[in-house]
């Protein structure tokens, strides 16, 4: 049985697949991101890895519909991504957040309902139990009346994922999500991207720290302004790939940030 | 002490400026919230003074009307915000130098065009408000503003707070952010018009900020932004108007002068924001 739309693949047995055609995207005159070809599926955690300015977050923002596409394609389940797909869920950095705005945790989790409930109509039992579990699946029931600059930054992030749940989103492009975050959180933060894309869900994250790479994630991208590799850590996580990533010598032209 | 509510009433005058008060004080409290929000207290402030070389500009082609000085106040600014987005984006200025050149010239050109005009004794009423010159034709337009206003902000509430929180996840949820943005520009620019009268468009900006502004050091809720700016704003405007009519001070700055009180008041004593709070988690 195929259902219209649900939660995560896993139960159901069959594999939806992010494909990336030779993307290339532009500000203005200057070249952000070009020759990216990939394609992924669900249930794989794929980290975004380059220095800075290599075209993580235009990546993201990309696949995430906010960035006009220059040429090339963005396919999920096999049609064109539009200006926006309740599937897709963007996480954004959070120093990128006002967390002194007047919401509280409950208030940011609803807002990931809003695709279904439309600008008016009010919630139905259906949605309220959505964020009831997207809440309780994020270990956030004791915090949903506190305001979002009372969390934690392992928290904060969590509140965030949260609202990719009630969305029921399918794919979810995080923007530097370990930034900040202190040991603990780290590493409980890794735990629940682990068992989110273990869940059926496409966990696409952009990526500092090399040493964790091995634990969190299945593939990897390697990035600069261009696609230097994309495959399963094992093969494409090496010495060699990564200095030609990163290396100081190599042509990358002005940062683009 | 019930006189004092009653004889003030008594007088037709007191009635229309207490009806405006209420209407043009719930309307920017409940507006304001927006402002606070989007954190443009002084873009909204910019425009405030944009209207009065409109009206200067409407008196010229037209004559003194109910509706030309609306009119000509409501094209103004719109010409100059979105004048000074065109200026941004055409050169590397940055959005608030290129709206301050463009308001303070255009505020200029005005106040020169009025004192030829021979309507010197209006032009202090758009500069500091006159709510007792108020005529029921003028409240029927506050109405409508009100109503128009309310009507637009509250139903697309969900989309324009999410606009407002975080643009670009808005953007990914379907919420048409470009779109919003000049919207609520447009209404805020329309709500500022409702109190060019009472408050006059130095002041406007006052009731435009403070209501929202001083709620938001006391709650953590949204919808308590709202309706408590509403609230305030509604409150302090009628509560100014019977301080003016008793002490005989000016109901314009009076409304204003209430509201920056109680935010002081709100800045100092707040449970879990005021300076009070602070100086006592630090002591601890």
């Amino acid at each position: 049985m195929v259902l219209p739309t649900h939660d995560s693949c896993a139960h159901c047995g069959h594999h939806h697949e992010l494909q990336v055609e030779n993307l290339r995207v532009c500000y203005r005159n200057l070249e952000a991101l070009q020759d990216v070809s990939f394609s992924t599926s669900c249930g794989a955690c794929v980290a975004l890895i380059g220095p800075n300015g290599a075209g993580k977050s235009t990546l993201l923002k990309a696949v995430a519909g906010l960035l006009p596409v220059t040429s090339g394609g963005i396919l999920w389940r096999g049609t064109r991504v539009a200006k926006w797909s309740r599937e897709i869920a963007y996480l954004p950095q959070r120093e990128n957040v006002d967390w002194q705005f007047p919401i509280t945790v409950s208030g940011v989790v609803r807002t990931g309902r809003y695709p279904q409930a439309g600008w008016w109509r009010p919630f139905s039992e259906n949605d309220d139990s959505a964020i009831a579990r997207a809440i309780a699946a994020m270990g956030l029931a004791e915090l949903g009346d506190r305001q979002i600059s009372e969390l934690s930054g392992g928290q904060q992030q969590r509140v965030f994922l949260a609202r990719a749940l009630a969305q029921e989103a399918h794919v979810l492009l995080l923007d530097e999500p370990f930034a900040g975050l202190d040991r603990n959180a780290k590493a409980s933060l890794a735990v629940t991207l682990r068992h989110l894309s273990e869940e059926g869900r496409l966990v696409i994250a952009s990526h500092h720290d090399m040493d964790s790479v091995r634990d969190i994630y299945d593939e990897v991208l390697l990035l600069r302004r261009k696609m230097v590799a994309f495959g399963p850590v094992s093969e494409v996580f090496n010495d060699a790939l990564l200095a030609k990533t990163f290396d100081e010598q190599d042509e990358a032209g002005k940062e683009v940030a | 002490m019930i006189d004092w509510l009653v004889e003030p009433l008594s007088h037709p005058f007191n009635q229309r400026a207490l009806l405006a008060a209420l209407l043009i004080g719930c309307t920017n409290g409940y507006a304001s919230a927006f402002v606070v929000l989007k954190k443009s207290a002084l873009k909204v402030g910019s425009l405030s003074h944009a209207l009065l070389p409109g009206i200067a500009v409407a008196i010229l082609v037209a004559g003194l009307h109910d509706w030309s000085a609306f009119l000509g106040s409501l094209f103004a600014a719109l010409l100059i915000g979105l004048g000074s987005l065109a200026v941004s984006r055409g050169s590397r200025l940055d959005h608030d130098s290129a709206l301050a050149i463009l308001y303070t010239a255009a505020f200029s050109g005005g106040i020169i065009l009025l004192r030829r005009l021979g309507v010197t004794q209006q032009m202090e009423e758009w500069l500091f408000g006159n709510i007792m010159g108020l005529r029921n034709g003028d409240l029927w337009t506050n109405f409508w503003i009100s109503f128009g206003a309310l009507g637009t902000l509250t139903a697309l509430h969900r989309p324009l707070l999410m606009t407002l929180f975080d643009a670009e996840v808005a953007a990914t949820l379907g919420v048409p952010v470009r779109a919003l943005n000049y919207l609520l520009l447009a209404v805020l620019i329309v709500v500022l018009i409702s109190s060019l009268q009472a408050v006059g468009c130095m002041l406007a900006l006052g009731l435009l900020v403070t209501p929202a502004a001083t709620v938001y050091l006391l709650t953590d809720s949204t919808n308590a932004l709202f309706w408590g700016g509403s609230l305030l704003g509604g409150l302090a405007a009628v509560f100014a108007v019977f301080a003016g009519w008793w002490l005989n001070i000016e109901q314009g700055p009076a409304i204003v002068l209430v509201l920056g009180a109680v935010f002081l008041l709100a800045f100092i004593f707040s449970p879990k924001y005021g300076l009070l709070a602070g100086a006592h988690r630090k002591g601890k």
